[in-house]
């Protein structure tokens, strides 16, 4: 398979790069013309829920790196957000539904991912960072663009 | 992102423009708590989201502390024409089970027992 368009930023883990995030994403995915508007908001709420779990959660003081790529692989977007930070001890709490300790927040962050990707994977090494991986395709495209039309 | 706020009543009404999320939030809540702490006697808070262009949970958290603030007190948040966008991470997030989502404005009103 080969990569038709690739995107890797670096930036601060603080609020106001949430929105720049999911825009700057959002727009690559855009090169995509399959996806539908209302799966480019998909992404984009991903992408936030992503970005928002780094800044309130990877580091102990504000502004440590994030690491975001985006890959085109013919119709497939894939997302990759990377922290370096506390990373999380145990995944499958984490995603779990309502599992938060704010009384602010929903805790439905990961739910929300898994629900809008066809693909999630998180993996966190305790102490190294988290990495948040999603796949998307436009909805009835192939999910492997390399393979031939029956 | 804006906000504008107006009692009307016993009922908060609440206009948002724009982006709620983690960055916007702070101050969404901020205008949201000083009018309750202004006016103990508001009841339901009427959220106007039809030009809600992004919401995340960030945004749906916020909203969800309001209702805890005024389920204690028998009172609802209820969401008024939230935009397609809004709809579906309410409905997602499990929100749109908790408190009234109203496709008109004039429903809403109908649901709110502070006026």
């Amino acid at each position: 398979m080969s990569v038709t368009n690739y995107v890797t930023l670096e930036f601060p883990a603080v609020p106001e790069n949430v929105e720049f995030a999911r825009v700057a994403v959002a727009c690559f995915a855009s090169q995509i013309n399959s996806f539908t508007l209302e799966e480019i908001d998909d992404v984009k709420l991903v992408v936030s829920e992503a970005i928002s779990n780094t800044v309130l959660h990877s580091y102990d003081v504000s502004g440590g790196l994030v690491r975001l790529s985006a890959v085109r692989n013919g119709d497939t977007l894939t997302v990759i957000i990377e922290d370096f930070g506390k990373g999380i001890a145990d995944v499958d709490q984490a995603k779990a539904p309502a599992f938060t300790t704010d009384p602010d927040r929903m805790g439905m962050g990961f739910t929300i991912m898994e629900a809008l990707s066809d693909e999630l994977r998180v993996s966190s090494v305790p102490g190294k960072g988290v990495k948040v991986e999603m796949r998307k395709s436009p909805h009835g495209a192939a999910k492997d663009s390399d393979e031939p039309e029956a | 992102m804006k906000t504008e706020v107006r009692v009307i009543g016993r009922v908060l009404v609440v206009g948002i423009w724009g982006e709620l999320d983690l960055n916007t939030v702070p101050s969404f809540r901020s205008a949201v708590e000083e009018q309750l702490d202004a006016n103990p006697d508001v009841i339901d808070i009427l959220l106007m989201m039809s030009n809600v262009t992004f919401i995340d949970s960030s945004g749906l958290g916020v909203i969800l502390g309001r209702h805890k603030r005024l389920n204690a007190h028998g009172g609802n948040v209820i969401v008024a024409s939230p935009s397609l966008q809004a709809r579906k991470a309410l409905e997602l997030s499990g929100l749109a089970g908790v408190i009234p989502i109203c496709d008109t404005e004039d429903e809403a009103w109908a649901k709110a027992r502070g006026v």
